[in-house]
């Protein structure tokens, strides 16, 4: 035992204090991280890990220098703005290359991911892998320019030798729809593949619509659930509650044959007499029926927030008010609504955020017009497989939350939310 | 002085009636007058309807039936915002994202006051209840009873004629709550304004008001000063819930003007008829503990029994005993700490007894729950 200092103050067993309450205090805390483990865990492999995976692979652009190694080494003293093609050794590497990637079916995919920055090139890989073999002796650069008249194009090799590094930022300029040209400087993109930012616009001001028609239709309805007596309320809360209850799928149906061209509100119009037969109004399968179809789904989000913080608002503060003389639209406007500013803050950023980042609905229901940007993050996940623009796009919609966040923060104060 | 005009009370309850659930009523048949800067204090049990009544005057609910007439006009269908009432809540209902300087200033401001009037009556305010120098605070950022001085100074900043106070003291400390006390009846002096008070502290309610209003049920039970209720309870209900009280049952033997002997277990009693009913009919009699006296001397008291001392409470200025009596276990006693006094030891017998006026014999509601 270690030696006791006079004075130290021991446990009955002659421990000194700080020895054992160290250790009392060890055994809590493991205890602690015991119970939160599992969920970290959980939280580690199905979040952190794949977002981490997802900025990674914005940036990430190893394929080229991996498939093409001796290509690219041999391209090392090659200078791109000299104006001359590369040397002998280069194409003489580029056919060793290719003769490997034909035994690992590489090449074709190096193909594909130059084809995002210049049309062609995953044919010319293709065409290129299939012949290259046949390539035995000198010279190199003859034959390869036999194969295909593209290996002496200078705008090809600035290519390669731009994306032989093992990061990119090509994929980011894509997302903001800027490109490198082919002498390696930044670019708008071309007029007709500008789309990006204008559908990171039409996201944001989507978004924007859809939270103030969630305020403008959840406010009245979570006050008058926190004014009046429990049993109504419930009910009220029910039928608030039930979009969350009934499946996404059934509850977008619903609003495809409610609001299609001869669903039931057009047919209900032409009825009364409200529009003609052929003025039928066009609902859904544009942006209209977007706003409609996600501010119905997102309801819940911003009234959960509204309800629990006019709950704890005591009706004595409106009646102060009125005693104080002022009319009822008076303390409403000056006593009540400051007091909901953290269930209005919470709840707006909370449908704004879900909204940005919203796919199913602005799918089903959103036609062309009424798309937003995670619709184009899945087409490059699932049909185009460009994984790394999905991810670039991905990660800048990451980052216009976070600033969100951030500027709530400054705002209102994250202290100050409530959630429920 | 000449004699007072008759005319008409400030503030008015006509037979009014108030039913939240059409079942049951929760305060009954009311009838109430206020004068012009009176304090009038309404005290009773929690759910008696003292709140309900202060509603009404505010105008938050509306009365079921009757009229309540403010300054000789029916207020029934005046909104609140238009009463020119002032008003305390228990929790003080100040508004927190407002600052102090800001919640005093926004009935001035909703009146349409202009900016250099605002500015002297809000400092005004503040000086009255000794607080200038706060008014950039929230009142999250004050002590309870620093909101509370600022809710009095906003209840009265836009001069009211009535000011209603809903318990307003109820959340404070012993301590603060006495000097609030004092505060607020300084300031009620000071200003003249009416105020009407409810708490359902007795203690309160005896050291503020000119008048008590005594709640049960709905009912005012007696309407009175504070010496007068203390003094001259008419019923059970106010001698028990003002003070401390003896109970004794009993039965009347025989009226005589004012006076009644009552037959109880052991003995009879002379007693001051005050609600009793005539020979035969049961009634209890109710006599303040500090108003027997232990050994009297020979004949000064018409009523002198002998009673066993069961416990002896030594409480510094008097000693509280607890004594068998009249098959009254827990009749009480509190003999003043003033060295007159030979010292009771538990277990004797003494002899105590009290005059026939501080003995009322009261009527004995059938719903009363029979003496412990
Ligand atoms: N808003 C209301 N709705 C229904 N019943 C009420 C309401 N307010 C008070 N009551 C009932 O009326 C009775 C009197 O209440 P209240 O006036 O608050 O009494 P007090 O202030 O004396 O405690 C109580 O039984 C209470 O339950
Ligand atoms: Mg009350």
């Amino acid at each position: 035992m270690a030696a006791i200092a006079p004075g130290q103050l021991t446990t009955a067993d002659g421990t000194p204090l700080k020895v054992s309450f160290a250790r009392a205090l060890r055994r809590s805390r493991l205890k602690a991280l015991g119970l939160v483990l599992p969920l970290f865990a959980f939280l580690l492999i199905t979040f952190l890990v794949p977002i981490g995976d997802m900025l990674f692979r914005s940036v990430e652009n190893q394929l080229v220098g991996r498939v093409l190694h001796r290509t690219v080494a041999a391209l090392a003293d090659w200078d791109p703005a000299s104006g001359e093609l590369p040397g002998e050794p280069v194409f003489e590497a580029l056919v060793a290359d290719f003769v490997e990637g034909r035994e690992n079916r590489t090449t074709g995919r190096v193909g594909v991911r130059l084809n995002y920055e210049l049309g062609g090139m995953s044919s010319l890989f293709r065409k290129t892998g299939r012949r290259a073999k046949r390539i035995r002796e000198a010279p190199y650069r003859a034959a390869m320019i036999a194969i295909d008249e593209r290996w002496g194009n200078l705008d090809v090799w600035r290519l390669v030798k731009r994306e032989s590094d093992a990061y990119t930022a090509s994929y980011y300029l894509a997302a903001v729809d800027l490109r490198f040209t082919a002498e390696g400087s930044i670019a708008r993109q071309e007029e007709e593949r500008q789309i990006y930012l204008r559908l990171f616009g039409r996201t944001l001001w989507l978004s924007l619509i859809i939270t103030t028609l969630c305020l403008l239709l959840g406010y009245p309805i979570s006050y008058l659930m926190a004014t009046l007596p429990v049993r109504t309320s419930n009910l009220l809360m029910i039928m608030v509650l039930l979009p969350f209850w009934t499946s996404l799928l059934v509850r977008t149906t619903c609003w495809i044959a409610l609001l299609q061209q001869q669903g039931v509100i057009n047919d209900l119009l032409v009825w009364t007499g409200l529009i003609g037969e052929d003025n039928r109004l066009s609902m859904i399968h544009n942006r209209t029926g977007t706003i409609i179809a996600m501010t119905h789904i997102l309801l819940p989000f911003m009234v959960l927030p509204l309800y629990s913080v006019m709950k704890t608002i005591p009706p004595s503060y409106m009646r102060a008010a009125r005693s104080l003389g002022a009319n009822p639209f008076t303390a409403f406007v000056r006593v009540y609504m400051p007091n909901t500013a953290a269930g209005v803050g919470a709840g707006s950023i909370l449908v704004f955020i879900i909204a940005i980042g919203y796919y199913i609905t602005p799918a089903l229901v959103g036609g062309t017009s009424g798309t937003l940007i995670s619709n184009f993050i899945a087409h490059h996940m699932q049909v185009s497989l460009n994984w790394g623009l999905a991810a670039a796009l991905g990660a800048l919609l990451l980052a216009a939350v976070l600033a969100l966040y951030v500027l709530y923060d400054k705002l209102v104060g994250i202290d100050n939310m409530r959630l429920g | 002085m000449s004699a007072p005009a008759p005319r008409e009370a400030f503030v008015r309850f006509a037979d009014v009636q108030k039913s939240y659930d059409g079942e049951t009523l929760v305060v009954k048949n009311l009838d109430l007058e206020i004068d012009r800067g009176e304090f009038l204090t309404m005290l009773g049990p929690s759910g008696s309807g003292k709140t309900t009544c202060l509603m009404m005057l505010a105008g938050f609910e509306t009365a079921t039936y009757g009229d309540i007439f403010l300054d000789g006009r029916s207020i029934n269908n005046v909104a609140p915002h238009r009463r020119d009432i002032g008003m305390v809540f228990q929790n003080y209902a100040l508004f927190p994202h407002m600052t102090v300087h800001e919640n005093l200033a926004f009935p001035l401001e909703v009146r349409k006051l202009g900016k250099a009037e605002v500015e002297e009556r809000v400092a005004r305010a503040l000086d009255m209840v000794e607080l200038t120098g706060f008014g950039s605070r929230r009142p999250a950022q004050l002590s309870g009873g620093q909101q509370q001085r600022v809710a009095v100074a906003r209840a009265l900043v836009f001069e009211p004629k009535l000011v209603l106070m809903d318990e307003p003291l109820g959340a404070l400390d012993k301590q603060l709550r006495e000097q609030m006390q004092f505060e607020i009846r300084h300031i009620h002096e000071r200003l003249g304004v009416t105020v009407v008070y409810v708490t359902h502290d007795q203690g309160e309610a005896l050291t503020m008001s000119d008048r008590i209003a005594v709640f049960n049920d709905g009912v005012i039970q007696q309407i009175s000063t504070p010496e007068g209720l203390y003094e001259r309870p008419e019923n059970v209900f106010v001698a028990q819930f003002i003070g401390e009280n003896n109970r004794l049952l009993g039965t009347v033997a025989e009226r005589n003007g004012d006076l009644c002997s009552v037959t109880v277990e052991g003995g009879l009693v002379q007693a001051l008829a005050v609600s009793c009913g005539g020979r035969g009919e049961a009634t209890i009699l109710s006599l303040r503990p500090e108003r027997v006296t232990v050994a009297p001397e020979a004949g000064s008291c018409p009523n002198v029994f002998d009673a066993v001392v069961e416990e002896l409470i030594y409480l510094g200025d008097h000693v509280r005993s607890r004594l068998r009596l009249l098959g009254d276990e827990e009749f009480i006693v509190k003999v003043p700490n003033s060295g007159m006094h030979r010292p009771m030891h538990v277990g004797e017998t003494v002899q105590v007894g009290w005059s026939a006026e501080d003995c009322r014999a009261l009527d004995s509601p059938p719903s009363f729950p029979a003496a412990n």
